[in-house]
């Protein structure tokens, strides 16, 4: 019974990120992410995300604080910003969202700040689809491991 | 026989992200690994201390003689506040005492002046991020010539009496093969530079190589 649960758990995972590659949410960088996770590594791939998560979100609030000023738009602080989430997302090889900071800061270097709050929006949304997709994966992770003990191969 | 100690490298990068990330794909390297998070705090690590902070143009840095830990490539991103990886590249390679220690570039953007401009100034490699494992098969070469050259330092002295070849031959022997190992890499990153994108104009035969404060033009 534990053989048949671990099978449709591993069909799970595997339709799940066959979803988020055919979709472009994630490309391969993510793939090598989970390369490097083995047994003197278990956790590799949760601890990198979780830092991705939570350095992300500090980015996003400190961006819609930036457009939220009336007066002066820091277009520069934005930029350094959206730098560094770009940098992140490719990392973890969060490609969709990488790309709308491409297109974020190509407004930002206008000086468009309508263009600028089109692109947050759209960047919120691609981060917490991410975000969702992301921990249905660990689930199903974290049951595979109650169900098989097996943390690694992923 | 002396058993072959691990690599050491230092990691210099300002995202927290890409210092796990490379950290991870050292220790699967088999490297022995120590991140920071600056240019300042790697000159620090290296043992190359900032005499005047105040003024920046007059800053000059002075050698600790102390320097405990061996370090065999430093791998530093190009984009930092401060300190910018290539200002960390010219400040190791203007120093007497680091200025042997392989230094690798890893930047986000493919900027083709500002690669060549690293590699002028004597960066062995640039990789563009995210770098692979199969970027870091490459340093290994790097690495191994500052071992063979540190060993040849020890063997000089030990065999200094009882050798036919003197240790000032056996040194440029040395030297001589490695400008010969240099030359072939430079072959090689030239016919596989997919991961190294420079532009159709600048040829990799145009940059100078150094070695040893000696100016090569191959």
């Amino acid at each position: 019974m534990l053989g048949l649960a671990a099978d449709r758990l591993r069909a799970d995972m595997n339709r799940l990120l066959a979803f988020l590659f055919h979709q472009g949410i994630l490309d391969e960088q993510f793939l090598q992410l989970q390369q490097l996770q083995d047994e003197s590594s278990p956790n590799f791939v949760s601890e990198v995300v979780n830092i991705y998560f939570h350095e992300s979100e500090k980015l996003l609030r400190n961006l819609r604080s930036l457009l939220m000023d009336r007066e002066f738009l820091d277009y520069r602080k934005m930029g350094n910003h959206l730098n560094q989430f770009m940098g992140s997302s490719s990392s973890i090889g969060a490609k969709r969202v990488r790309n709308v900071c491409v297109a974020f800061r190509a407004a930002s270097e206008h000086n468009n700040r309508a263009g600028c709050l089109t692109a947050l929006e759209l960047l919120e949304h691609e981060y917490c689809f991410l975000k969702n997709k992301l921990h249905e994966l660990f689930q199903i992770q974290q049951q595979r491991v109650l169900a098989t003990g097996v943390r690694y191969p992923m | 026989m002396a058993a072959e100690s691990q690599f050491h490298v230092l990691a210099v990068d300002d995202s927290l992200i890409d210092r796990k990330l490379i950290e991870r794909l050292l220790k699967t390297s088999s490297c022995q690994v120590t991140t920071v998070d600056s240019g300042s705090k790697a000159l620090e690590f290296l043992g190359l201390y900032e005499a005047d902070t105040t003024n920046p143009n007059t800053a000059s840095t002075f050698p600790n003689n102390h320097q405990e830990v061996e370090v065999n490539l430093v791998i530093t991103d190009y984009c930092m506040p401060g300190m910018t990886g290539y200002d960390l590249l010219k400040k190791i390679k203007e120093s007497s005492s680091l200025k042997n220690i392989p230094v690798v570039i890893m930047s986000s953007e493919n900027v083709p002046s500002r690669i060549s401009r690293c590699l002028e100034e004597g960066a062995e490699e640039f990789f563009l991020k995210p770098v692979r494992l199969s970027d870091l098969n490459k340093l290994r070469p790097h690495m191994l010539k500052t071992k063979i050259k540190d060993q040849n330092k020890k063997q000089g002295k030990q065999e200094e009496k009882a050798s036919f070849q003197s240790p000032k031959e056996q040194e440029q022997e040395e030297e001589h093969q490695q400008q010969l190992l240099q030359q072939k890499q430079q072959q090689q990153q030239s016919s596989n530079n997919k991961r190294k994108a420079i532009e159709e104009g600048l040829s990799p035969e145009r940059t100078r190589l150094r070695y040893n404060g000696i100016t090569t033009v191959v």
